[in-house]
């Protein structure tokens, strides 16, 4: 008997009676609907993580200046100005894995457009920092060398900041106040939305940093080459962790720390706070899965027990498939492609079922979701599977049926 | 009409049943000519069934030979065996041993799905031995849609339906009022008319009548073997309405 007609036979057999086939494929349907399900809002949640890396700039390391202590009150990260412009500089020129170092300062401002205030953060910064935050604009230029060098007194201004300052929108060319001093806006940054943290990224506006220290922050700092905090980017492919035990070394000898002393500095490795969320996403994908894949096995033995009746049942149509020349192994075949057909047929419903519920888990819940080809591929390979495995007892049983007794019974 | 379709020999089968020996067979020698229409009788333990099932390759004997169309039955694996009743025999039965789900074409279509036949011609075949049952025209019903003497008529088309060499018929009326029964009788006495072997298990001599040859079997051997004239099924049928008619 070919494959062909042992697939129509197990199609028939299975029509016979539906209701019985859906109550024993439900195991599989649900055992591979929570699969996809599952996978998908993990995916979904890794996603997340995975856009929410890619919203900070990839591959960024954070370093900030130390704390200081002052009788026994510790002011937190920055409040001694421990970094330098020139520290940056070596930074980019003596790590190897670093791409660029930024040097940023900043502060909380008031910024006046006619009518219309705002309060945001103030960031001085230098013409890099739209490479190493992989961060657009909207509108106008970003800053140049010679925005740098001069002081200019231009602003780049955050989505936010610019919705906020000119609600008709063109801000370019106009002119804003800040702590008093005129500048002329020359840009605007292209949205990029929340931090993981849930910050609005676009409340913010920049400014060149030599301009921030003269006019805006100047107070703040003590000398004139110190700046809060650096922004690196390393380079695509280099160990991010690698890159800040280098730096941490660089800096250490640059700032003359002994061995026995703390660091004057706060390196935060974004990259690897954002994978440590990214592996325990997919070790919660994983646990998922791994608790769909028991449902499917669950489901499998239905079909072995669903099979084992149906042997006895048509015990007397096997007796005649033998007499009128069916050789055991055809029987075996028939009676193992019904499993498997029946197994095959509740994984597809299954993935219907689990891409519906993905979709509904989006829609209503708001949850993300991401439906993954391959977790459907892999669930309704493993319901084959499932079916091949638990339906080969019940066929090797029926092929072994002695023709002469499965005749006789009634 | 020589030529003979079954010849064995000394033909045994023991069987150990609950650590007993049982004899079923006990040496049978018997040839039966292409074309014949044997009725075996005996009752029930006499081994006319161990019989049946030896003929029909069902069974492999533990002692003897027997030679089915030239084969040597004996010698054969599962696989061969299994080819052997594709081609060989055409079963019939006493309940009938229809498939419940599938119309009458596709039961008559069965042995040919095992002998790899292409789809096409498996209809067209099975056409053919529907109408030479007379239920053409009821190719589509299933089991469940025809009368008993109907279903028996749709599954001697399977028997006839690959070509065997030999109809193998287990009380085929067993299961038939009488009317019916003579219907079916005059269908096997046509076929045989046609050149058709047909060997058939009976305990009611009102059936074995219609035999040309009777085989009697008692404890495990056969005793009587003999030819008759047989009665015809058909005359009889012609009769049966107006004795109907007159009770």
């Amino acid at each position: 008997m070919s494959y062909v007609e042992a697939l129509r036979s197990a199609l028939d057999a299975l029509r016979a009676n539906v209701l019985r086939s859906i109550l024993t494929m439900l195991g599989i349907i649900i055992g591979v609907a929570s699969v996809v399900a599952m996978v998908a809002v993990g995916s979904g949640a890794r996603q997340r993580v995975i856009e929410q890396i890619n919203v900070l700039g990839s591959n960024i390391i954070m370093i900030q200046s130390g704390s200081v202590t002052s009788g026994g009150v510790r002011m937190g990260s920055g409040s001694r100005q421990t970094l330098t412009e020139d520290d940056a500089v070596a930074l980019e020129r003596e790590v190897p894995s670093v791409q660029v170092a930024v040097p940023t300062v900043r502060g909380t401002v008031q910024i006046v457009a006619g009518g219309l205030n705002w309060s945001t953060a103030a960031i001085g910064t230098t013409p890099t920092y739209f490479e190493a935050r992989d961060w657009e604009l909207s509108a106008g230029r970003p800053f140049t060398a010679e925005d740098i060098t001069g002081a200019a007194k231009v602003v780049i201004l955050g989505e936010t900041v610019s919705t906020n300052l000119f609600p008709e929108g063109n801000p370019v060319g106009q002119e804003v106040r800040i702590k008093n001093v005129p500048f002329t806006v020359v840009g605007v940054l292209a949205r990029k939305g929340q931090s993981m943290q849930g910050w609005d990224l676009d409340d913010t506006l920049l400014i060149p940093i030599t301009t921030a220290k003269n006019r805006v922050m100047g107070t703040t700092l003590s000398k004139a080459r110190t700046i809060g905090s650096m922004i690196v980017k390393v380079r695509d492919g280099e160990s991010s962790a690698d890159a800040e035990a280098a730096m941490r070394e660089l800096l250490r000898q640059r700032h003359r720390l002994l061995a026995n002393q703390e660091d004057d500095f706060q390196i935060r490795n974004l990259t690897e706070i954002a994978a440590t969320r990214d592996a325990s996403s997919r070790t919660l994908a994983f646990l998922l899965a791994a608790v769909a894949t028991v449902s499917l096995v669950v489901g499998g033995i239905g079909i072995m027990n669903i099979m084992l009746v149906s042997v006895t049942e048509r015990t007397r149509e096997i007796g005649l498939r033998l007499a009128v020349g069916a050789r055991p192994r055809d029987i075996r075949t028939q009676f193992l492609i019904e499993a498997t057909t029946l197994a095959t047929i509740g994984g597809a419903i299954g993935v219907v079922l689990g891409g519906a519920g993905a979709i509904l888990a989006a829609t209503w819940a708001g949850w993300p979701t991401l439906i993954q080809l391959d977790s459907i591929i892999l669930a309704v390979t493993f319901s084959f599977a499932v079916g091949v495995f638990f339906g080969f007892y019940p066929a090797q049983r029926a092929s072994r049926l002695d023709p002469i007794e499965a005749l006789r019974t009634e | 009409m020589a030529t003979p379709i079954i010849v064995a020999r000394d033909l045994a089968k023991d069987y150990v049943m609950g650590g007993h020996v049982v004899h079923a067979l006990r040496g049978v020698s018997a040839t039966i000519d292409e074309g014949d229409f044997v009725a075996v009788m005996g009752p029930s333990g006499s081994g006319k069934s161990t019989f049946m099932n030896l003929v029909g390759c069902l069974d492999r004997p533990t002692g003897g030979s027997y030679v089915l169309a030239g084969e040597e039955v004996a010698k054969l694996n599962g696989d061969q065996l299994a080819a052997l009743r594709n081609r060989r025999i055409g079963f019939v039965f006493q309940s009938f041993h229809l498939l419940p789900r599938a119309d009458a074409l596709s039961n008559v279509e069965l042995p040919m799905v095992y002998g790899g036949i292409a789809r096409r011609q498996r209809h067209e075949k099975a056409m053919k031995a529907l109408t030479r049952v007379g239920l053409a025209d009821r190719y589509h019903h299933r089991p469940n849609q025809l009368s008993g003497g109907q279903q028996q008529r749709v599954a001697i088309a399977r028997a006839l339906v690959n070509d065997p060499s030999l109809i193998l018929a287990d009380e085929p009326t067993g299961a038939l009022d009488s009317r019916t029964s003579l219907e079916i009788m005059a269908l096997f006495q046509e076929l045989n008319r046609g050149g058709m072997s047909v060997v058939m298990v009976t305990h009611e001599p009102d059936v074995a009548q219609f035999a040309r040859r009777v085989l009697r079997f008692r404890d495990g051997r056969l005793i009587e073997d003999h030819r008759q004239t047989p009665a015809d099924a058909a005359q009889m049928l012609a009769r049966e309405p107006a004795e109907q008619e007159a009770a």
